[in-house]
Formats: C-alpha cells, sequence, structure tokens
C-alpha cells in the first residue's frame, strides 16, 4: 500500500541519511533573515572579543592625559575617556567581561535550573510543592535587588557577579521547564515508552527533555542580552566587575559623571550594549520559530 | 438539480484556494449544487477534502488571506452572496444563514452566561427588548430539551451533548432558511449523537429550514439527507439524492468509501479500503483526481478532465467509466 | 472458548479526585482466548481506556485479579514487569500525541528493540527494516519525522512499535478513530493481518460499534465503569439483552437506507462515576428502571456464554 501513491508530504521522502534535530533546525533558522542577522552579529562579537588584544588599536589600560575627553576622530574611533584611554579599544576589550558575564551567569542558572524543573516537573506532588514555594521566594525578590544583595554579600568582582546573577535566573527556567515538561507528560509516547521498559533517566533525556526544551533555549538567548544589562546596572552603581577592567557597564558607569560634556562616553558603550541584546533577542525569536518540530521545512 | 423553480440556494462554479508558504492549496475546485427549501444536502468526504471550506464560502467567513475565493458565485434566493458588501452580508449571517461548528467546546465563548449568548444573537437581528430576547433565548434551550432555568448557568457546567445543543439553540434562534452544520455531532457519543440528531431534524421540520450537513459519516448522511454530494479533492465527484446514491453508488470514490465502512447489518470478513492517501491539495493529480487510487482508471483518466456527467434524475457522476461500472453491477447483480 | 490467555476477576481501579473516589473501573470480570480478539465498546468516560491501561499495569489496580497466562500477575516485583512488559503491548487513539516527535520512524521502531537487549548490533537494523515492512512503511520514510507522516503512516508506526517484540497480548485503545474512513479499512485490515500471522491476542477498546463488530470475537460492552454485557460477538448484535446495549445498538446511523429500524433515544447524559451509588448504573436513564435496579447486579449468565448485568433482562426481552 504505501508504495502504491506518492506521499502527499514532500519532505521526508528520499531523505537519505537521518537529519538530526540540530540540523533540522539550524535549516529553518538559515530562512529566518532577521534572525540570522542576529546570530551573525554576536559571533561577530564574540570574534572581535576573542581577537581585542590583537585589533586593539591601543591598550585597553593606556593613559594619555593629552587625550583627555577627546571626542570621537581618526585617531580615537570612539573618543577617549577622563584618562585618556582609548574607548574603542576598551569597549573591544571589555565585550570579554560583559560577554562572558551573560553568557556563563546564563548558563550557570540555566543548567541549576533546568537540573530542579525536570525534577520537579516529572514527580510533581509533595516534591512538586515544595520547591516551587522555595522558587516562590526566590521570584518574589526583584531580580535587580536579589543580585544587589548578594554582591554586597560576596563582595564585588568577576566570579562573584557570576553567581550574584545565575541565582535571580534560576527560578525563571524551573518555571518555564515545569510548565513545558508538565505538558509533555500528558503525551502518550512518554506512557508508549514505559511499556517498551524504558528507564526514568533515559525516559527525561530522551523523550521528555527534547520536547519541553525548546522555550528553555529561547528564553536563554534573550535572558543573556537582559543578564548583560543587569550585569552593566551592577558596575554602574559601583558594584561587579571594577574598574580598571573595562566591562560595558562599568564603562557606561564611568561615564555618566561627565555625560552633560561628554556624551560620546557613554553612546558607545550604550550602543555596544544595545547591539548585544538585540540580536540575541533576533535570534531568540527565530530560534522560537525554528524549533517548533510541526512545521514543515 | 434540474428542477424548473429557482432553488433556495444555488452554488455555482465555486472556487477557493489557500495560500501557505508559497504554495497554492486548491481547497475547493468549480463546484456547483444546489438545494430546495426544506430540504437538507449532505457533503460527505474525508479530512481536507473542502467540505467546511464551501460551508465557510457560504457564510463568507473565511480568512481571507490566506483563502481567497477565485471564482463562483452563491445565489441565495437569487441574490449574490459573494457580490455583496460586509454590512449586509452581517444582516445574512445568523439570520438567515446559521452555522453549527464541530467543536461545542471552543464555540461557546467561557466566560459568557449561555442564556445571555443565545439571547444577544436575538437582540442583534430582531428588534426586540432585552426581556423579549431573554424569555426567546429560555424557549429555545427548552426546545432543544435545556430546562430554562439553566439560563444563567456557564458553558463548563453543561456537558459534551449539551453544549453542542446550546449552539444548536443559538443557531436556530433567528430561526434561519439555511442551516450549515459542520460536523455537529463527532465531538459526541453515541447515543448522544442520536439526540442531537433527533433534536436537529425535528426543529428542522418544524421551521422549514433547508440544511446543508458536512459529515465524513455515511450513516448520519443516510439518516437526515435528501440530497448528496461526495466531496473528493475539492471537487463533487457524484451528486444525487439519497437512494440514488446509497443503491446505486457510481462512482469508484463512493464505491470505495462504501467498502471500507464495516457496517452494522452485514458481516465480511475483510473491509475492501481504498488504496493509497488522499492527493496533496497544493500538487493535485492531472486528469482526474481520484485516478491514481482508482482500481479502475485507466491511461484517459490521468488525461482528461472530467466533467460531471447527469445520469438520470439527479444522478450525475463524475467519472469517465461509469457506464462500465454500471453495467458491471447490472451483470454482478 | 478454547485456551485462555488472559483472566480477569473482579478488577477495581479508583481514582482519587477533589470530588471523592472515581470509580473508573468497577469490579469488571472477563476472559480473553488466545489468538482472539475481545471488543469493549462503551461512551467516553465508561473506563474503558482505563481498563486496557490497568490489564498492562500502565494503571495499578486497586482491587481484583488479573490472571496472564494462567500466573497471577496483579502484583509483581518490577524485575518481573520487566519481563511482561515485553509480553503486554498497546497501541494508542492519537497518532500524534503517541510517537515522540523528536524521533524519527526508525528510531522509534528501533526503540524497543534495543532497549529489550535481545539483539546485537548489527541485528537491530534487520529487525528494524523487517518490522516496517510487516507494517508497510516504505523504506524511503525511515528518516522522516512523526510530523512529516499522515495519520494512518503514523498509526503504522505505532503498530510496529507495539509488535516489534511479538507481545501475545496487545490493548488496542481506538486505534482508528482518528483516521479517514478509508484509512482506517487499512490500518483494520493490517491489524487483522498481524493477527493472522503471529496469533497475538487483542483486546480492542472503542466506542465505535461497526469497527468492533468487523474485528472483535468475544465483546464487552461497559458502562461507567461496570461491565453490562458480554458475550460473542455475533450473539450480541443478534440478540442484545441488556437494555443499554439495545440502546446503543439502535442509535447506531446505519447506511442502509431500506431497513426501518426502532430507534430507542436515551434521555439523559452520562454523568461521572464518582462516588457512585449501589445499584446499575444506568437506571437513571434506563426506560425500565424499577427500585429492583437499585440493588447491586449481578452478572449473571443468561444464555451459554451470554453475561447479562441486568437483573430484569428475561422479564424485559420476554
Amino acid at each position: 500500500m504505501a508504495n502504491s501513491v506518492a506521499v502527499s508530504k514532500g519532505a521526508a521522502i528520499g531523505r537519505k541519511k537521518k537529519e538530526g534535530q540540530f540540523s533540522l533546525v539550524m535549516k529553518r533558522l538559515m530562512k529566518n533573515k532577521l534572525a540570522m542577522a542576529g546570530l551573525c552579529i554576536t559571533l561577530l562579537l564574540f570574534l572581535l572579543a576573542l581577537l581585542s588584544p590583537w585589533i586593539m588599536p591601543y591598550a585597553y589600560d593606556e593613559l594619555n592625559m593629552i587625550d583627555r575627553f577627546a571626542t570621537p576622530s581618526l585617531k580615537h574611533l570612539c573618543g577617549a575617556d577622563e584618562m585618556g584611554r582609548d574607548i574603542f579599544s576598551r569597549l573591544l576589550y571589555g565585550a570579554r567581561w560583559s560577554l562572558a558575564l551573560g553568557f556563563l551567569a546564563t548558563i550557570i542558572s540555566t543548567v541549576i535550573g533546568m537540573i530542579i524543573g525536570s525534577i520537579v516537573g516529572y514527580f510533581g506532588g509533595t516534591v512538586d510543592t515544595v520547591i516551587m514555594r522555595l522558587i516562590d521566594i526566590l521570584q518574589a525578590i526583584p531580580g535587580i535587588l536579589l543580585a544587589i544583595a548578594i554582591s554586597a554579600c560576596l563582595g564585588s568582582g568577576f566570579m562573584n557577579t557570576i553567581i550574584a546573577l545565575s541565582i535571580g535566573g534560576i527560578p525563571m527556567t524551573v518555571r518555564l521547564l515545569r510548565g513545558s515538561i508538565m505538558g509533555v507528560r500528558k503525551m502518550e509516547y512518554l506512557e508508549a515508552a514505559q511499556t517498551i521498559n524504558c528507564s526514568i533517566p533515559r525516559l527525561i533525556v530522551k523523550h521528555i527533555l527534547p520536547n519541553s526544551i525548546s522555550p528553555i533555549i529561547v528564553s536563554v538567548t534573550m535572558g543573556i542580552g537582559n543578564t548583560i544589562l543587569m550585569a552593566a546596572s551592577l558596575s554602574y552603581i559601583g558594584l561587579g566587575v571594577q574598574p580598571p577592567t573595562p566591562e560595558w557597564g562599568a564603562m557606561l558607569s564611568a561615564g555618566r559623571t561627565y555625560m552633560r560634556d561628554y556624551p560620546h562616553m557613554v553612546l558607545f558603550p550604550g550602543i555596544a550594549i544595545a547591539l548585544v541584546v538585540l540580536s540575541l533577542n533576533m535570534l531568540g525569536d527565530g530560534l522560537r520559530d525554528a524549533m517548533d518540530p510541526k512545521l514543515k521545512k | 438539480m434540474g428542477k424548473s423553480e429557482v432553488p433556495f440556494i444555488e452554488v455555482k462554479n465555486l472556487k477557493v484556494h489557500y495560500t501557505s508558504e508559497g504554495r497554492k492549496i486548491h481547497a475547493v475546485n468549480q463546484v456547483s449544487f444546489s438545494l430546495q427549501k426544506g430540504e437538507t444536502l449532505g457533503l460527505v468526504g474525508e479530512t481536507g477534502a473542502g467540505k467546511t471550506t464551501i460551508a465557510k464560502s457560504i457564510l463568507r467567513i473565511l480568512p481571507e488571506p490566506p483563502a481567497r475565493i477565485e471564482d463562483g458565485e452563491i445565489f441565495l434566493e437569487g441574490t449574490d452572496l459573494l457580490k455583496l458588501a460586509e454590512d449586509e452580508m452581517r444582516k445574512i449571517r445568523g439570520r438567515k444563514i446559521a452555522m453549527i461548528f464541530q467543536d461545542p467546546m471552543t464555540a461557546l465563548n467561557p466566560v459568557m452566561r449561555v442564556g445571555k449568548q443565545i439571547a444577544e444573537g436575538i437582540a442583534l437581528h430582531e428588534k426586540v427588548s432585552a426581556r423579549e430576547a431573554e424569555e426567546k433565548a429560555k424557549k429555545m434551550l427548552e426546545m432543544v430539551g435545556i430546562p430554562g432555568s439553566r439560563y444563567r448557568d456557564y458553558p463548563h457546567q453543561f456537558s459534551g451533548g449539551m453544549k453542542q445543543r446550546v449552539v444548536i439553540a443559538m443557531a436556530l434562534s433567528c430561526s434561519p432558511d439555511l442551516l450549515l452544520a459542520d460536523e455537529p455531532t463527532t465531538a459526541l457519543d453515541v447515543t448522544i449523537q442520536a439526540q442531537v440528531l433527533d433534536i436537529i431534524k425535528n426543529l428542522q421540520k418544524e421551521f422549514k429550514t433547508s440544511m446543508i450537513m458536512i459529515t465524513h459519516d455515511l450513516g448520519i448522511v443516510a439518516e437526515v439527507c435528501d440530497n448528496v454530494a461526495v466531496i473528493y479533492a475539492g471537487q463533487v465527484v457524484e451528486y444525487g439524492s439519497r437512494e440514488e446514491i446509497f443503491d446505486n453508488p457510481l462512482h469508484p470514490y463512493t464505491i470505495g468509501l462504501f467498502g471500507s465502512l464495516p457496517d452494522i447489518n452485514s458481516d465480511v470478513e475483510r473491509l475492501s479500503p481504498i488504496m493509497g492517501m488522499p492527493p496533496d491539495p497544493a500538487n493535485l493529480p492531472g486528469g482526474c483526481a481520484f485516478s491514481p487510487r482508482c482500481p479502475y482508471a485507466d491511461e484517459t483518466c490521468k488525461n482528461t478532465d472530467v466533467k460531471l456527467d447527469a445520469i438520470d434524475g439527479t444522478h450525475s457522476c463524475r467519472c469517465l467509466h461509469w457506464r462500465r461500472t454500471a453495467q458491471m453491477k447490472a451483470e454482478t447483480s | 472458548m478454547s485456551e485462555v490467555l488472559m483472566e480477569v476477576k473482579h478488577l477495581k481501579k479508583y481514582f482519587e479526585t477533589p470530588k471523592g473516589m472515581l470509580h473508573a473501573v468497577d469490579d469488571v470480570t472477563f476472559s480473553i482466548g488466545k489468538g482472539k480478539t475481545m471488543g469493549v465498546v462503551g461512551e467516553s468516560g465508561c473506563g474503558k481506556s482505563t481498563l486496557g491501561r490497568t490489564l498492562i499495569h500502565l494503571y495499578e489496580s486497586t482491587d481484583g485479579q488479573i490472571l496472564f497466562q494462567g500466573e497471577d500477575i496483579t502484583h509483581v516485583t518490577k524485575h518481573k514487569m520487566h519481563q511482561l512488559r515485553e509480553q503486554m503491548q498497546i497501541i494508542f487513539q492519537d497518532p500524534f500525541a503517541s510517537l515522540n516527535p523528536r524521533m524519527t520512524v526508525e528510531e522509534t521502531i528501533r526503540e524497543p528493540l534495543e532497549l529489550s537487549g535481545k539483539f546485537k548490533k548489527g541485528q537491530l537494523q534487520e529487525e528494524a527494516d523487517r518490522i516496517m515492512e510487516m507494517v508497510g512503511i516504505d523504506e524511503r520514510l525511515r528518516y522522516a519525522y512523526p510530523h512529516e507522516l499522515d495519520g494512518g503512516r503514523r498509526q503504522r508506526v505505532g503498530i510496529g512499535r507495539a509488535l516489534s517484540l511479538n507481545p501475545a497480548f496487545v490493548v488496542c485503545d481506538e486505534p482508528v478513530s482518528a483516521l479517514d474512513v478509508s484509512i482506517q479499512a487499512q490500518v483494520l485490515n493490517l491489524l487483522q493481518d498481524l493477527q493472522e500471522k503471529s496469533g497475538v491476542t487483542y483486546m480492542f477498546v472503542t466506542h465505535d460499534l461497526s469497527v468492533v463488530k468487523h474485528i472483535s470475537d468475544h465483546i464487552c460492552v461497559m458502562y461507567l465503569g461496570q461491565l453490562v454485557e458480554t458475550t460473542t460477538s455475533k450473539e450480541l448484535f443478534a440478540n442484545p439483552l441488556h437494555p443499554y446495549t439495545r440502546a446503543l445498538l439502535s442509535a447506531i446511523p446505519s447506511v442502509d437506507i431500506h431497513r426501518k429500524k426502532e430507534r430507542i433515544i436515551l434521555q439523559g447524559e452520562i454523568v461521572s462515576p464518582i462516588e457512585p451509588k449501589p445499584g446499575c448504573r444506568f437506571a437513571a436513564r434506563c426506560p425500565h428502571a424499577t427500585d429492583a435496579c437499585r440493588q447491586p447486579q449481578q452478572l449473571r449468565e443468561i444464555e451459554k456464554d451470554h453475561f447479562v448485568s441486568c437483573c430484569r433482562a428475561e422479564e424485559v426481552w420476554e
């Protein structure tokens, strides 16, 4: 019977090799111009951050009192700050810290959140009630306040900032994954997996997570932008990464005193932050569409 | 068809397509049929055959885009509905034509009292006071077997069968001339289905409503319809009175449908299903759309644009070889 | 009945709900012959799906006994359960929800083979190919994902997964109700062919009486968790004894337009069996109910191999 008529849905026919989920998602993502632009900008920023020591026109901490407050020119593309340091170089080098902060903090909070979320979502019942109430408490405190409190306790510095930022992100991931898993829990293919003697870890890893993870991946991409903003806010009020480390938020913070007379000092770090957040959001939007398995092609 | 009087509703050469991801999906291709006052026409076909699209075109509630009515005319008592302005059409919807949807759960507003939902329609179409509308809504509820005292209940307080009855009461509240019933009992249990069909039949008799019954269930067609149009790939492949279709089906698809159906009154060891799958409406086969699945198809079927051929009475069939089929049947019986 | 494969005695499955105890399956007794098909019919909420799932231990039974190949399997160890699962399988109703959308056709069919540990690496592929051919899935669809298939093919994958380890007993939970008529017939034929070849026993759960008549040897009719009538398929349709069965049979729309039949239209609705009163649960809608019906009913053998749980069965149909 199966060979009598051409199948109506063309996509799968004649697929010679198994096509993994990743390549399917990438294929769909490629068609979305906005998302691809987001991905390209993000990758480019990473590359710049990595290569910064070699492409920076000046060292990030090179003082040059003659060029104090220099406005943008060919000599200083983005101008110079109150100590005559080249803002363009500092931005390039600072990308290392800002991006690392954003990505690491988000990834840590996501991993912890996913572990808790899977347990809560799969087992439900009392485990669910107890953990979710704790999460509620955590979520009741505004994110920035929590980050301020934690970094005030732990003191400033790169690692401490990451810890402060990641704790605030956990509840969100737990909630997302829990809701998503609860939707999947009702599916009959899980019952089917049970009848073929699938162990619980395999059930979670092979059947539940792949079908509930897409909102997480989307929230991660969007979350990175938020975390960078939050890190910037922390630096802005003097917590977080400390000068002379050229973190973008810290640069913004340092520039605020001179904002009136030398707007370029806050303008360029601001643009850099906005650019990352924007491109990650575009990528996240595209990913959300691309990861829906029901989409054809 | 072919009656002397002007039919109550007449659909002529209706052609509708959807655009999806750059592909043109031919949902309805040159469908024509007509219906007299008080009669019931059954549209039978499988998922994706275009039945619902036809009904939605009549009511002009197709989402445009992605759908587009490419061609055709729909006459209701002589006026072409497709040429009416939207505000004129609004007066027709609900008042002259009403529709019952398949899923009663989504057809009712969950945060509005059921009685109010019925009364709203009445107040909208008939110039009556709120009190009168409420009275009438209660009467409608009782007519479908729900006590009027439940006027103030919310949809979630009703069971599936009762919700569908509320939907029917809503559709009939303005005594429409034409009722479009889109799989009204598919979501219901058999005994509840019997109740609902019974109510529809009785009310139809009482109000002399014409009805287009859309269904995939030939049993329901046998029970409520006067005429039947079998739809395949957006085309009417066979049309006729109930007796003509059920006693003497001539299109291979119709014959296949009957063969696929386990019947309660006869014993067959094995069913004889139709081979293959319904065609992709974005990529319809040339010639007769059924030819790739048809056991009797030959080369001409694949190349010729087959027309609906009149047989006798109201019976017509879109098949090149219906004479051969008829002869074969005569020989075997 | 020939050799008995599955025997169920006074099986009960209750669920706790906020409104009270839901009696989904209440005191059900029947047996299924080896290689036969037992149809279970009833309307939504009658507990037919719960019954099927309880038999294969997807749900733990509340009370009663399940005998499988003569062995009591009501309460078993985890290890024993693993062995049993290879013998007992299920085919689901919704071909969308029953396949993991992130797994290809081949992965889905291979998974039970891999988990069974019975096959070496090289054999796995061969075996998966054999199963795909058996259920009529074209080789080209090996790497297709479920959403790329139509309902009929998806259902074939589900059937392939269930039958991959040659089980003795398969619960078919409404396997064709989500499919179009012409596809439905293809799948029914496939199920029959597979039974002929492997001698598997089916429990066929459905609300569609014409389908159940077509495929079953024996039929159980359920109403609100209770078994109201059970007998051979032929006998049930020729001579239904329980008032509910009669109403149910008369309610099916038939394509035979010349047969005038008497239709029994039931009043009222099906309620949910939460904390039900003792006695016949159909009594509230039954046109023949008397006070005697409020007493607990016994399943009685009225004619040979024809069991009915209605105290007035003889009186009413005399």
